[in-house]
């Protein structure tokens, strides 16, 4: 695992090295071992470097149609007026991170997602979240159904330690009473796709409690997809394990990312910049948590239109 | 920042809307109108046949307008919803039915006459407007300020000790204290009874019926003021050691007047938990039907013993006397309840 | 982060630190101490003096003290010898104490569950303060009240359930009176066990950890399903032990069961049957008119209910605290 230092591509706007990387661990923890720049001999890469090496798919427009779009959301708790006029698209095939720093409403937009913001006493919203085109909150929709489609996956990993990890897997199903014909195909491909079957296949029928913090992980991701979502969101889904189990779900993501749209928020930059096809710039100052700029990731990171956006990147704050 | 942004306004999508309490409302409707039906053309009639055929319906009604608007698990949900909400309806439907009888039976022969006689010269069949339950009011209060006076510096101390001095034995004292609040009313009177009437040949008298209850007493003292004593922040402990204070000082001077509201619940708790209790006394006090001041000595009467004598007797103004007493006794056990829920509030309103 | 490590020769060892409390902390903690101990200290006392004033009897009875089902006085003119034994109110106590759990402990927890995942904000409180006032009802007004105003609605259920169950034996009828049975004195305890298996249920729902209930409602799940899924598998020993600690608080009722119970000495399995007994309500009973030697046995039978009772109690309180601690 390489060490990254962060670098300004602008040349007057030369910024402490440490201070940067500094932040940049109290903002990322673990997720990367960000040393300071006593190692002046390890290549340094910008983030506009790593997320231009991914095989960025940008040429896929933002298109309607199929996949998620949130339109026009704001967020209340009580009277409190938590999130902003958030309008974004999430088409198939992409990964969108969501990037921020703390509490300017990241994880509470992405539950009005699948409609978790709801559970919250005095929560209150307004907008639309339309999944392929039908608004998400219209009455008489099953939120349940929804909540297949649009799944997700938590900051703890939160296996259900009462059953096994075939059961666990399946769980979905069992707890929606959907009925399949061969749950051992199902089983097998969730826990391949999740990354995670070759190390479990010989002991389906241990609990959950008895794997890693990044296996259990996986199995989470391994559970949601048995319900076949068409949006897979993950709330900082790293950000509780180590740094080789974190690399390995974000494989997992880019592999996901072929057959639906992934939502990703986290406080790792670098993770931002390795994973996501786009990235949304979020922040709040005192007030409600607003959209900054979303733009491709590369764009963000290298090229970035707004200045709050640039000076969170290059880790003036946060 | 447009205007139109600004001036968005909060929504619930999710609650209710109006379409969905109309359907609610008359599937209500329905279910009503079928029991009645089935309740009018079958053989199942009064308050339970109504009652069955009510739960069942309801469950029928929801469960298939559930299916109907969304799934079969939905349906499931929301019958096994209407159960839940049976079992909390049963429970709200028992207290009712208990207060209210309370209250029609042991009401009508209240006047404040009651308390300022005994029934030393009425016998227990004559009309309510003779005698009184002065002697059971004055039992009462020996028995329970002496179970008090004994129960409370050792349901505070064995607190104390739990929390604060966390000797070797904390557990084991904690376990004995689960294991006494186990321990039935009866056997504690029969404990008394054989250590201070047989053993030390003692009579029937209001301190044998102090020491019985005191065994009830002490648990529920003890385990109350534990709580409160954990609920008080160490970093006020460790403020009054870091002054130098010692030990004892500490908890005298800063945990114990901060507990002290919590510790008042504790008390009052422990009385409204043994100002009720009957067996107890039965083998300890004799049930006198006069009033007696003393009581180290003779005889003594308490509420429940009123109670129990006058439930014996079985004549129709006895019962009348029986609910009298009980409908006193209720109203004192809810004033110490009210109390110590306004205290544990109070308590907790200043943290 | 290299930096030269500097091996040390030895790690030190630790140092011993001791702090002698001062002489008032001293006489504190012996005070305390010896408070603390007097609930060990009452509890060996209760056994001892049963067992001590119980002893003649039970020695006399032999093991047909448990199991005998006769409670005979001597009568020395016949020259008929004494013989108590406990064994049918012991059965009565048991078969009451189990209809009161198999008919509280579903409505308690049904009662648990609304109010901690379907009652509505407003209905929260003053639900909980119905079960709390439930609970601070003493027993004789349960007793009362179980008389005059349950019995009659119990005695015609009870006749219904034989009407339309009785070819089952329990429900069966040897002769029709209904009254004063083991099933309304069932009913009387499960309504009065209700409040403290509800508190402690209660308690174990609040503690489910809220990241697996959210994520079993992100997989989609309904209510009852998360429930099911979630909340049982985790508060299952809890509910047991509140279970058991009403199942305890039943075993030894007293006034209670005495109006509503009949007390026939004998083993019946038809619980409508007006026949039936607790060793709680027997001893109520006899202790008015006892001789010294039935007072040894009524001692004996007060003992082996506290042995009873205190054998569930601590069963009960183990699997709460076990649990407690996940």
């Amino acid at each position: 695992m390489s060490n990254e230092n962060i670098s300004d591509k602008n040349n007057n706007r030369e910024e402490n090295m440490s201070q940067m990387t500094g932040k940049q661990e109290t903002a990322t923890d673990r997720n990367t071992s960000n040393t300071s720049n006593t190692k002046g001999a390890s290549a340094t890469r910008s983030l506009g470097d790593v997320a231009a090496g991914r095989e960025a798919k940008v040429g896929k427009a933002f298109t309607g149609g199929s996949g998620l779009e949130a339109r026009g959301i704001h967020a209340w708790f009580g009277k409190k007026h938590v999130l902003q006029d958030i309008s974004l698209e999430f088409a198939t095939g992409t990964v969108t991170a969501l990037i921020g720093p703390s509490g300017c409403g990241k994880s509470t937009f992405i539950r009005t997602l699948n409609r978790m913001h709801e559970f919250i006493p005095t929560a209150a919203l307004a907008g639309q979240v339309l999944l392929d085109g039908k608004d998400v909150y219209e009455p008489g929709v099953d939120v349940t159904k929804i909540r297949l489609k649009v799944g997700m996956v938590f900051q703890k990993p939160n296996p259900f330690p009462s059953m096994t990890i075939k059961e666990n897997v399946l769980s979905g199903l069992k707890l929606s009473q959907i009925k399949i014909q061969n749950s051992d195909e199902l089983l097998e491909s969730c826990l391949r796709r999740a990354g995670l079957w070759d190390e479990v296949k010989d002991r389906l029928n241990e609990y959950g409690g008895s794997l890693s913090g990044g296996q259990q992980q996986r199995l989470c991701i391994a559970r949601s997809l048995a319900v076949n979502p068409q949006v897979l969101l993950m709330d900082e889904p790293c950000s509780a394990l180590d740094p080789g189990s974190t690399l390995r779900i974000e494989e997992t993501i880019r592999e996901l990312a072929d057959t639906m749209s992934i939502v990703i928020v986290t406080h790792n930059m670098q993770q931002a910049a390795r994973v996501s096809d786009y990235t949304g710039f979020f922040l709040s100052d005192g007030g409600p948590g607003r959209l900054i700029e979303v733009a491709s990731t590369v764009e963000i990171f290298t090229n970035p239109k707004e200045k709050r956006t640039e000076d969170y990147v290059s880790g003036r704050f946060g | 920042m447009s205007q139109a942004i600004l001036d968005v306004k909060p929504e619930y999508p999710w609650k209710l809307t109006p379409k969905d309490l109309v359907t609610d409302f008359l599937g209500a409707l329905f279910t009503l109108a079928s029991t009645l039906a089935i309740v009018g053309f079958s053989p199942l009639k009064g308050k339970l046949g109504f009652a069955i055929t009510l739960i069942f319906m309801a469950i029928i009604t929801t469960t298939i307008m559930s299916w109907i608007k969304l799934d079969r698990k939905a349906a499931f949900n929301s019958a096994t919803t209407v159960l839940v909400y049976v079992t909390a309806s049963f429970v709200i439907i028992a207290l009712a039915s208990v207060l209210y009888e309370i209250i029609r039976l042991g009401a009508p022969g209240f006047s404040f006459s009651i308390f300022s006689n005994d029934m030393s010269q009425t016998a227990s069949d004559m009309p309510l407007t003779e005698g009184g339950l002065l002697h059971a009011v004055i039992g009462t209060a020996y028995i329970v300020t002496f179970a008090t006076l004994i129960s409370t510096p050792i349901g505070i101390l064995t607190a104390l000790y739990i929390v604060e001095v966390k000797g070797r034995f904390a557990g084991l004292v904690r376990f004995f204290v689960q294991a006494m609040s186990g321990v039935p009313s009866i056997v504690a009177g029969l404990f008394i009874f054989a250590l201070w009437m047989i053993q030390l040949g003692n009579a029937y008298s209001a301190v044998a019926g102090g020491f019985a209850l005191t065994v009830l007493m002490i648990p529920t003292v003890a385990r109350t003021a534990e709580e409160v004593l954990k609920l008080i922040p160490s970093d006020l402990r460790e403020a009054g050691l870091a002054l130098g204070a010692t030990q004892w000082r500490t908890v005298a001077m800063v945990v114990i007047p901060a507990a002290r509201s919590g510790l008042i619940t504790a008390v009052i708790l422990g009385i409204a938990r043994v100002v009720g209790e009957t067996a107890p006394l039965l083998l300890t006090i004799g049930g006198a039907d006069a009033i007696n001041l003393n009581p180290t000595q003779g005889n003594m009467s308490a509420f429940p013993y009123y109670v129990w004598k006058n439930l014996l007797i079985g004549s129709e103004n006895a019962i009348s006397r029986a609910w009298l007493g009980v409908f006193v006794l209720m109203i004192v056990v809810l004033v110490f309840f009210t109390l110590a829920r306004y205290l544990g509030a109070a308590r907790g309103g200043r943290k | 982060m290299s930096a030269a490590v500097v091996e040390q020769k030895q790690t030190p060892q630790p140092r011993v630190i001791t702090t002698e409390p001062r002489f008032t902390d001293k006489v504190f903690r012996s005070v305390v101490t010896s408070g603390g101990l007097i609930a060990g200290l009452l509890l060996g006392l209760i056994g001892f003096f049963l067992i001590y004033n119980g002893f003649e009897a039970i020695r006399a009875a032999g093991l047909s003290f448990l199991t005998g089902f006769n409670w005979v006085d001597a009568v020395p003119e016949d020259g008929q010898a004494a013989s108590y034994g406990v064994g049918a109110m012991l059965y009565g106590t048991m078969v009451t104490g189990i209809l009161a759990m198999l008919m509280g402990v579903p409505v308690a927890v049904g009662t648990a569950l609304f109010l901690s995942y379907y009652a509505p904000e407003w209905i929260k409180k003053p639900m909980v303060v119905v079960v709390d006032v439930m609970a601070a009802i003493p027993s004789i007004v349960y007793g009362l009240w179980g008389y005059f105003v349950l019995m009659p609605h119990a005695e015609y259920w009870a006749k219904l359930i034989h009407k339309y169950l009785g070819f089952i034996p329990f429900f069966d009828m040897p002769a029709p009176v209904f009254t004063r049975s083991p099933f309304i004195a069932g009913l009387v305890l499960a309504i009065m066990i209700i409040p403290i298996v509800t508190a402690v249920s209660r308690e174990v729902f609040a503690q489910t950890p809220l990241e697996r209930i959210q994520a079993a409602y992100a997989l989609g799940a309904t209510k009852w399903s998360m429930i099911k899924a979630v909340v049982f598998p985790y508060g299952r020993g809890g509910v047991i032990g509140g279970a058991m600690l009403g199942l305890g608080r039943a075993l030894g009722e007293t006034v209670a069961v005495y109006t509503v119970l009949n007390l026939v000495y004998d083993i019946r399995i038809e619980v409508l049957l007006s026949a039936g007994g607790s060793v709680a309500s027997m001893i109520v009973n006899k202790f008015g008119e006892a001789d010294p030697v039935e007072l040894q046995a009524l001692m004996g039978a007060g003992f082996v209910l506290f042995m009873v009772t205190l054998l569930v109690n601590f069963l009960a309180n183990y699997i709460i605290n076990k649990t407690a601690r996940e």
